[in-house]
């Protein structure tokens, strides 16, 4: 059957019996615990989101350490926030395996950075796999599960968007059975990382090191196709570009192609091997030059001279992902093979298109907030750090919303920093699922130290972004689900010594603006939180909707709605605002801010 | 089997990745090997959904610039954007109703003119097909298939190894039940509206 790249890395974790799995959601991982979190409804797999992805590798690592199959899903810079756990647990190892998976993004569809995560094998050293195609997720998913039972350590699963993201056929296999008890045993001589303990199992780990190299000597997923003495070296999604372009420059047969699936620790035989038959070698790798390094001081151990390169100004770039043509071209290229460069049409006389770039919804709650922090600070110099999720949208014109943005939580952070240094004032913004993720340091330290900056919490009931996930804010028996606690961020921001706190109405616009400016006008840190649903969640939650507006004989064209707000549902014509009222919410925001007072409800029809 | 690449754009809600999937559908009951990517991290918030379907024997997942066989664009605009994608011999279909970027709205772009865009479009690839899928959808009583319109129009073309029969049969599975009648209607107004566009 057909499936998505993440649900088939989720098929093949059940197929392998994987009983406990976590995560904190991140595109493109997003669906591999969409998935676990339907299944959880049919059968007795254990799966939860955490407040962020160190905390979803501790439950995950505790799960393993007592003997159940765990899995744990993250995007790339997640594995940044886990790194303290990973680095440590690689020393502690597990009991049943445990497999780690991080989703890289190459070009940053929808991410802050295009980090490599292949070096954090490297730098944990534990053992990495990476999938080529969909199908091959599905089992190498499954085998990851035995690999890291056998080495009894953790296994790092890296894809790339466009494994995640793809759409193939796969066969589906039986499903293990789950082993959903654990039994932990005492053992703190291997369990508790004090120095004493530590340094014994670095020494283990460096033993696993060598075991793990062994395997990934013999393993299936490092193969080679093709002959002759020419030779490409690739992994992942590269593989398939490399296959397309040697087929199309019908030289399949002709260079030969090593691909690397068990790609930590790289196995020096299988190379040494690989290069001593080759008179040229192409490295072909999305991001950074993990395997050209290390190929190139394979060759230099055994004195060998060939050509070996990968990124250079005339081949492969570190920047973003790779596509078929460009690999066929660098192939042709590096070979000296007659190539036609495909005849793409010349672009030269097409008019500029105007951008489409994603925007806040129509009726979305941040747009209401920003409009009226804009309001409250009219005339004020002003710095907004902002946060990750779906308000950092508004960092466009004519909200303008976000200065300044570097990871998850630091809003909170940078606030301090910049309040300290600048004589501006300082409103942050973060959303409530980043707040629990990691916000609340950030917001403790701002008290501790006396900084003095306005943190505005866009609370939209839900993580809203990367799909609707929950988080512990939110109400879950709105979704029917029992058994869920639920965390106040006011009672969080009130226990941490905030002295000023205020809950606004985002839809209430002028109260709004008067709370913001009392909270502005604070000497220390204040917290406003916005408290209103997200409008595409209160869709899939089918809340009562309001009724749309439309634009009344009053207007006098000053466009003042859509210049300060430009929400989706306005549109033009006759050069005449006008409003969808398919996709107008209700929030009735530009009704509060049309001088004219024009903007009025649509009328029920009879 | 040759390989034939088909590239399908849409502003997000125009139902890109359900017509993607009926098509991968088709290709599963055809027997015909497929490979298919899709980008559409914001695909709720207004931004651009792409989607790659990659037909017979290749295992990319993805389409170079000047290597489409077909460009199915769901909105004009959006279709002059990918054009990129298209060589002299590429088929191009378009919807010709506009969705307005909001940047236009606020001030910051000018829409293409939809005379010059086809003239231009008509001028640099093999084939262009367009017409207005969305008042077809309207007309088949559902404003929201506009993706079953283009898909019509796209197995008119003929230039994918897909047969009617398959494509309906996998709408059957694919699409909700509520809307399978004016989906079909929707698709074979747009196969018509393909033969005479």
């Amino acid at each position: 059957m057909l499936l998505l790249g993440n649900e088939a890395i989720a098929r093949g974790a059940v197929e392998a019996g994987v009983a406990f799995a976590t995560t904190y959601p991140g595109t493109p991982s997003s669906e591999i615990s969409t998935n676990f979190f339907q299944m959880t409804r049919e059968c007795d797999l254990y799966f939860e989101y955490c407040t962020n992805e160190k905390i979803s590798m501790e439950v995950a690592a505790a799960a393993a350490n007592s003997g159940v199959r765990s899995m744990c899903v993250m995007k790339h810079v997640g594995v940044n926030v886990a790194a303290d756990a990973l680095m440590t647990l690689a020393y502690v190892g597990v009991k049943a395996g445990m497999v780690i998976l991080s989703a890289d993004d190459p070009f940053m569809f929808s991410s802050q950075n295009e980090q490599d995560n292949r070096y954090y094998a490297k730098l944990s050293g534990l053992p990495m796999l990476e999938p080529s195609s969909v199908a091959e997720a599905k089992n190498m998913v499954a085998d990851a599960f035995d690999l890291s039972e056998k080495l009894q350590e953790p296994v790092l699963f890296r894809t790339t968007t466009r494994i995640n993201h793809s759409t193939g056929v796969v066969t589906l296999n039986n499903i293990r059975k789950r082993v959903t008890k654990g039994n932990f045993t005492k053992d703190p001589i291997n369990l508790v990382v004090v120095p004493a303990v530590a340094r014994n199992l670095h020494v283990k780990l460096l033993k696993n090191y060598d075991s793990a190299r062994e395997l990934a000597e013999k393993s299936n997923y490092n193969f080679i196709t093709g002959s002759g003495n020419r030779g490409i070296i690739c992994n992942g999604v590269s593989y398939s570009y490399v296959r397309d372009g040697l087929k199309d420059l019908k030289m399949e047969n002709e260079i030969k192609v090593l691909r690397m699936g068990f790609s930590h620790p790289l196995p020096p035989a299988l190379i040494k091997n690989f290069l001593k038959g080759c008179v040229k070698v192409l490295i072909v790798e999305e991001g950074e030059p993990y395997m050209e390094e290390a190929v190139k001081a394979f060759a230099q151990e055994e004195g060998l001279t060939l050509p070996i390169n990968g990124k250079t100004k005339d081949l492969f770039t570190r920047l973003y992902e790779y596509n078929p043509a460009q690999v066929k071209q660098c192939i042709a290229g590096y070979f000296d093979l007659p190539y036609t460069p495909p005849k793409a049409v010349d672009l030269s006389d097409v008019p500029e298109v105007p951008q489409r770039p994603p925007t806040l919804c129509a009726g979305c709650s941040h747009r209401a907030t920003y409009l009226e922090v804009k309001k409250a600070t009219e005339g004020m110099d002003t710095i907004f750090p902002s946060d990750i999720g779906c308000y950092t949208l508004g960092l466009l014109p004519p909200l303008s919303a976000a200065d300044f943005l570097i990871c998850m939580g630091s809003s909170a952070g940078t606030a301090g920093g910049f309040s300290k240094v600048n004589d501006k004032k300082v409103i942050a913004f973060i959303g409530d699922s980043t707040f629990f993720h990691s916000g609340i340091p950030g917001l403790i330290n701002a008290v501790f130290n006396n900084h003095n900056f306005t943190l505005v919490i866009l609370d939209n009931g839900t993580t809203a972004m990367t799909g609707h996930q929950p988080h512990p804010g939110v109400d879950m028996t709105r979704l029917n689900l029992e058994g869920y606690g639920r965390v106040s961020i006011e009672a969080v921001v009130k226990a941490i010594g905030v002295d000023h706190v205020t809950t606004i109405k985002p839809y209430k616009v002028k109260k709004s603006i008067d709370a913001i400016k009392e909270a502005i006008d604070h000497k220390g840190v204040s917290v406003i939180i916005s408290e209103e649903v997200c409008a595409l969640y209160a869709n899939a939650l089918k809340l009562p909707k309001r009724k749309p507006f439309r634009v009344g004989e009053k207007c006098k064209n000053h466009k003042d709605c859509i210049s300060s707000l430009a929400c989706p549902a306005f549109y033009i014509w006759n050069d005449r605002v006008k409003i969808d009222a398919n996709l107008c919410t209700g929030c009735a925001v530009c009704a509060q801010i049309c001088p004219e007072n024009a903007i009025l409800p649509v009328k029920a029809t009879a | 089997m040759e390989t034939k690449r088909l590239v399908i754009v849409a502003v997000g809600g125009q139902g890109n990745l359900l017509a993607s999937s009926v098509l991968g559908e088709a290709a599963l009951l055809c027997g015909i090997p497929l490979n298919m990517s899709e980008i559409h991290g914001m695909a709720q918030r207004g931004g651009v959904v792409e989607s790659s379907l990659v037909f017979g024997d290749a295992k990319s997942t993805i389409i170079s610039d000047g290597e489409a066989d077909v460009l199915v664009g769901f909105e004009p605009a959006e279709t002059l954007r990918a054009l990129g994608r298209c060589n002299a011999d590429t088929v191009v279909i378009t919807n010709l109703a506009p969705l307005m970027p909001y940047t236009v709205n606020i001030g910051q772009g000018v829409y293409p003119d939809l005379k010059q865009l086809q003239e231009l479009i008509r001028k640099k690839t093999g084939r262009l097909i367009a017409f207005n899928a969305a008042a077809l959808a309207k007309k088949a009583g559902n404003s929201l298939a506009v993706n079953m319109v283009l898909l019509g129009a796209l197995l008119q073309a003929g230039v994918l190894p897909l047969s009617v029969e398959e494509v309906k049969e996998a709408m059957k599975t694919k699409t909700k039940k509520a809307f399978l009648d004016s989906n079909l209607k929707a698709f074979d107004l747009g196969f018509s509206a393909a033969a005479t566009a």
